[in-house]
Order: structure tokens, then C-alpha cells, then sequence
């Protein structure tokens, strides 16, 4: 990853103190037990400044759990991580300040239009009247729901409503954007509309994205960088293509995926994932 | 491929005091509660009805019973500010299903990521609650003079019986939103906020004084913040009408009554979300 290169980046008025040499997020030894059951062990991630980093994994392999203790939803049972600049344990407001989140559920209110979902977000945040109508104006022409931003949200596809939650999540111009799942339940064609909003927040905001996913594709087409993990564990880590040739030849990431997950795609994932994922599917849906 | 460190300038946030962000975030808050209630107000009219129930068909037939001893008031002018408080009671007990219902969609996770102070999200909903409160109070008015009930119409009383319903609304609104947080699911919660309501409306003196109740009932009622409501709108309310407690001590537990229970309610807020 290029991000080595701006290590050195100035911080002019020392606001984000950088997280090590240039990460974005960087985790120390996390860990989250739930009674006997130890969800994410001992993992130690390090996410470059720029990049889009995928956590992928079977059900139950601790993705969302990490994730929820990333965004400060879920203190670790010991460990910490440093996000944006900060640390999630000694100053977790900080952090939410920093990172957009779009959950594996769905967070927009379908009760409300597009337009106040955002305006809500806005206010939540603290961007002030005219700065917030100027971010809602981009942030509905960046995902494309300009057109139907005065309609309620319950009107809307489940693409749209993704998108949506991408716009909520970017008003506030995060350094760290972290999305959990956030094609699943989509068709294919919401599906790469998503994808090419992610790579052009990267692009043009410089987000640092991290999303979890179990689509190889999604792994492939986006993310520079990957994090296998397999009993709340890192199984693999780094680039899909060297992923790829340290399996095989021929290997996809697929056969990547099979060699360091094992059999653990049958028994993984507890009653509660499954309920919760096939819910969000045919909400989505 | 170089990328540009993110610019400490993006991170939006304002530097105005404490106060200032938490009056905001507390204010959109209560705005979307509101919107979406008057987008779909069927609920607030069907509130209507129950109190409706109350004094025209149980107060009817109970200012025919004389040995509830009213001082001078009438029965069904004694039991009015009683029902007014029982429907501020059952209109905001059922609050936190909603908060349940917004965890199981992951709006309140979106909630919590942000970093909005969670009490602004307590309060703003408790102010939203105030509101419909509020609106049952009208409705009430609007019977006690169909019913020819005789009530105090100066500025002040009403005023003051507007500020009690907001209060109580809050109050037992932050209660359910509690229970909420303790139990999670829907289906609990419908099964404890029925058990929570008729205990709480029957030990109080909503419609009859505490001074008829066994010793054990009277302490219980004593404890019970709806007795405190009942009590400042019966001084407020009807003419004649007399606060057993005195004003200033009714709004006094009212009062901190609602900023102990938002104080809990925003400690186990962030617990939602795990």
C-alpha cells in the first residue's frame, strides 16, 4: 500500500495524532469474550491511512463483533484499538467523531425522507445550518438520490436505502469510514453502485474504508487489503492477489477463503446471526 | 498510488459549549419524534378514546356512589385530573417498545456511534412524549366541558397543567424507556409494561383519595411519582380543586423524579446496542 508514503504528513494543528506510523485504525490484542464463548481473540489489525480493508470470515468469525467495538458500540473484554487517531477505550467520543458507520442492519428511518434522515444525521454532529444543507446537496448528488430525497424512505429499494445510509454515514466527513456487510441482501447491480461509491469516498475524500463482508467478489473488486479471520482469530492477512498465489496457481479467493476458514462455513454462525441476517436480506430485499 | 492524510478541517464539529450542542441534539431529536407522529396521527386520536371511556361511562356511575369523600369537589371534577394523568400514564409507558423496535431496525446503533451525548436522545424522546401529553391534555379539557365539569380557566392554571402533563409524560416515557433497556425484546416488554401500568394507576389517588387506603397502600402510593401529578393538577385543574401536597412539592418530585430517571436511562442507553 502506498500509505507508508505520507507517514510523515503534517497534522498542522495536532487535532488527529497519527496511530502509529499512518494507520487509520490499529488494534491492540482485542479481545471480546461472551461467557465462555470468546468471539474476537487476541487480534492485532493494522489498517493503512487511504485504503479499503475487508474483514472477511464465516458467520460467527468475529467480524461484527470487531467491528462493534470499533465504532465504541462495544467496550472490549481486554485489549484496545486505536481509530482515527484515537484511542476507543480513553476517548471514545473522539473517536465517534471521526468514523461514519453503516451497520449490517438498517439504520436509515423509514419513517422519514431521505432528506431528513440526513438533516438528522447533520444535526446529530454538530455541522451547522448552511454547511449541513451544502453537505445534504452533495452528499444526495454523490449517491444519486437527489431526485427522490423529499420521499419517504420506506418508498425506497433496498440499493437505495444503502446508499442512503453511505450518505448519513459521510456528512460529517469521517476519516474512517466502517461499514458492516453492506451488500448484503443487494442485487448485483445495487450491489457494484455501492462499490463504486466506496472507492470514489476513497478517492475523493480520502476515506479509510473497513468493511466486513463474506462475498469473495465484493473482497476482490474492492478491497486492497485483507483480513481472513477464523475464531475471532487472523487467519490470513494482506493483498488479495498474494492471498491468491500463496493458495495455488489457479487459486480464486474462494479456494483462499476454503483453505484458511476450513469447515467452518457449516458450523459457524449462532441461531441469532442467522435470524438477524436473513431479516436484513428481506428487509433489503 | 499516494494518499492524502485525512484534513483535520473535515471533522465537523462545532466548539460551542456543552449546553448549546446538547439543546440541539435534544431538539432534533424531539423534531423527528414529532414529524413522524404527525405524519400518522391515527395513534393520537385513538388515544382519545380511553379517557372518553373513563369519565363519561366509570365517572358517570361512580358520582352516583357518595361514599368517596371528595371534600367539594364533585366525583367526576375529583376524578378529572386523575384521568388525565392515567392517560399521560398509558400513552407514554409504551414508549420504549418503539426504542426496541428502533434497535432491532439499527437505528440505535446509528444513534450511538454518533457522538451526540446520550442524554440528548433520553431527553429529546421524554420532550416528544411531553408533546402527546400535552395533546391529551386538550382532549381532556375538551370533555371536562362537555361534561360541564367546572375548571379553572385563568392563564396560570393552565399553564401549570400543561407543564405537569409534560413532566409526567416524561417521566414514565424515561421509565419504559428503562424497562427498554433492561429486557431488549419486544415481547417482554409488552408483557411487563401491562404489569406495570394498573399497579401503578390503582396505587395512586388518581381516583380516589389516598386517604381511603390501608396504611401499606398509602406508602406505596406515597413512593409512586403519578400520585405527586394527580396531586398538582387537581390543585391546578378544577376550581376548587386542592393539592394535598402543596405545588411546589408535587413539581419538586416530579421534577427530580424525571432527572433520576433520565440520568439511569442514559447510563443503560449504550447497552441497547450490544
Amino acid at each position: 500500500m502506498g500509505a507508508s508514503k505520507n507517514a510523515a504528513a503534517a497534522d498542522p494543528d495536532g487535532t488527529l495524532p497519527p496511530a502509529g506510523p499512518s494507520l487509520a485504525i490499529q488494534t491492540f490484542d482485542l479481545t471480546r469474550r461472551f461467557a465462555e464463548l470468546t468471539a474476537v481473540d487476541r487480534l492485532n489489525l493494522q489498517v493503512p491511512h487511504g485504503s479499503i480493508f475487508g474483514l472477511l470470515g464465516p458467520n460467527g468469525a468475529g467480524k461484527s463483533t470487531t467491528i462493534k467495538m470499533l465504532t465504541t458500540l462495544l467496550d472490549p473484554s481486554s485489549g484496545t484499538a486505536s481509530v482515527a487517531g484515537f484511542d476507543i477505550l480513553k476517548s471514545p467520543a473522539q473517536v465517534r467523531r471521526r468514523i461514519g458507520y453503516v451497520s449490517q442492519l438498517v439504520s436509515a428511518d423509514g419513517a422519514l425522507t431521505g432528506y431528513e434522515n440526513l438533516d438528522f444525521s447533520g444535526r446529530l454532529y454538530g455541522i451547522r445550518r448552511a454547511e449541513r444543507k451544502r453537505r445534504i446537496a452533495e452528499a444526495l448528488e454523490f449517491v444519486g438520490l437527489t431526485q427522490p430525497a423529499h420521499k419517504l424512505v420506506k418508498t425506497y429499494s433496498g440499493g437505495m436505502i444503502r446508499r442512503l445510509e453511505i450518505a448519513q454515514a459521510m456528512l460529517h466527513r469521517p476519516a474512517v469510514l466502517i461499514l458492516d456487510e453492506p451488500t448484503i441482501g443487494l442485487d448485483p447491480v445495487a450491489r457494484r453502485a455501492v462499490w463504486e461509491r466506496l472507492l470514489e469516498l476513497r478517492q475523493t475524500y480520502q476515506m479509510t474504508v473497513l468493511i466486513s463482508t463474506h462475498g469473495m467478489d465484493e473482497a476482490d473488486e474492492l478491497c486492497d487489503e485483507l483480513a481472513i479471520l477464523h475464531l475471532g482469530k487472523i487467519a490470513t492477512v494482506g493483498d488479495p492477489e498474494k492471498l491468491k498465489a500463496t493458495v495455488g496457481p489457479d487459486a480464486t479467493l474462494d479456494d483462499v477463503f476454503a483453505h484458511y476458514s476450513g469447515g467452518a462455513i457449516q458450523e459457524g454462525g449462532t441461531y441469532r446471526d442467522v435470524r438477524q441476517t436473513r431479516r436484513t436480506a428481506s428487509r433489503m430485499g | 498510488m499516494t494518499y492524502a492524510r485525512p484534513d483535520a478541517q473535515q471533522v465537523a464539529w462545532g466548539d460551542s459549549p456543552f449546553v448549546l450542542d446538547f439543546v440541539e441534539q435534544t431538539y432534533a431529536v424531539m423534531r423527528i419524534e414529532l414529524k413522524k407522529m404527525f405524519r400518522d396521527p391515527t395513534e393520537l386520536l385513538s388515544r382519545a378514546v380511553q379517557p372518553i371511556l373513563w369519565l363519561v361511562i366509570f365517572g358517570q356511575v361512580f358520582s352516583r356512589v357518595r361514599g368517596i369523600p371528595t371534600g367539594n369537589l364533585s366525583y367526576l371534577a375529583f376524578m378529572t385530573p386523575g384521568i388525565l394523568a392515567q392517560s399521560v400514564l398509558f400513552v407514554a409507558i409504551f414508549y420504549g417498545i418503539a426504542v426496541i423496535w428502533e434497535r432491532d431496525l439499527g437505528i440505535v446503533q446509528k444513534l450511538l456511534v454518533s457522538p451526540a451525548y446520550r442524554a440528548a436522545f433520553v431527553y429529546g424522546k421524554a420532550a416528544s412524549a411531553g408533546f402527546r401529553g400535552m395533546v391529551q391534555t386538550v382532549i381532556i379539557y375538551g370533555v371536562a366541558v362537555a361534561l360541564r365539569i367546572e375548571l379553572q380557566w385563568n392563564l396560570w392554571s393552565i399553564l401549570g397543567v400543561l407543564l405537569a402533563a409534560l413532566l409526567g409524560s416524561a417521566i414514565f416515557a424515561t421509565f419504559s424507556f428503562i424497562i427498554a433497556c433492561l429486557v431488549k425484546s419486544r415481547e417482554r416488554f409488552m408483557g411487563i409494561g401491562q404489569l406495570m401500568t394498573m399497579p401503578l394507576f390503582f396505587a395512586s389517588n388518581a381516583i380516589y383519595p389516598l386517604a381511603l387506603m390501608p396504611g401499606w397502600l398509602k406508602v406505596v402510593a406515597l413512593l409512586n411519582p403519578l400520585t405527586y401529578l394527580v396531586d398538582a393538577l387537581r390543585g391546578l385543574m378544577v376550581q376548587n380543586g386542592q393539592s394535598v401536597h402543596s405545588l411546589p412539592v408535587d413539581f419538586a418530585v416530579i421534577t427530580v423524579s424525571f432527572v433520576v430517571l433520565a440520568a439511569i436511562a442514559a447510563r443503560l442507553f449504550p447497552g441497547l446496542a450490544q
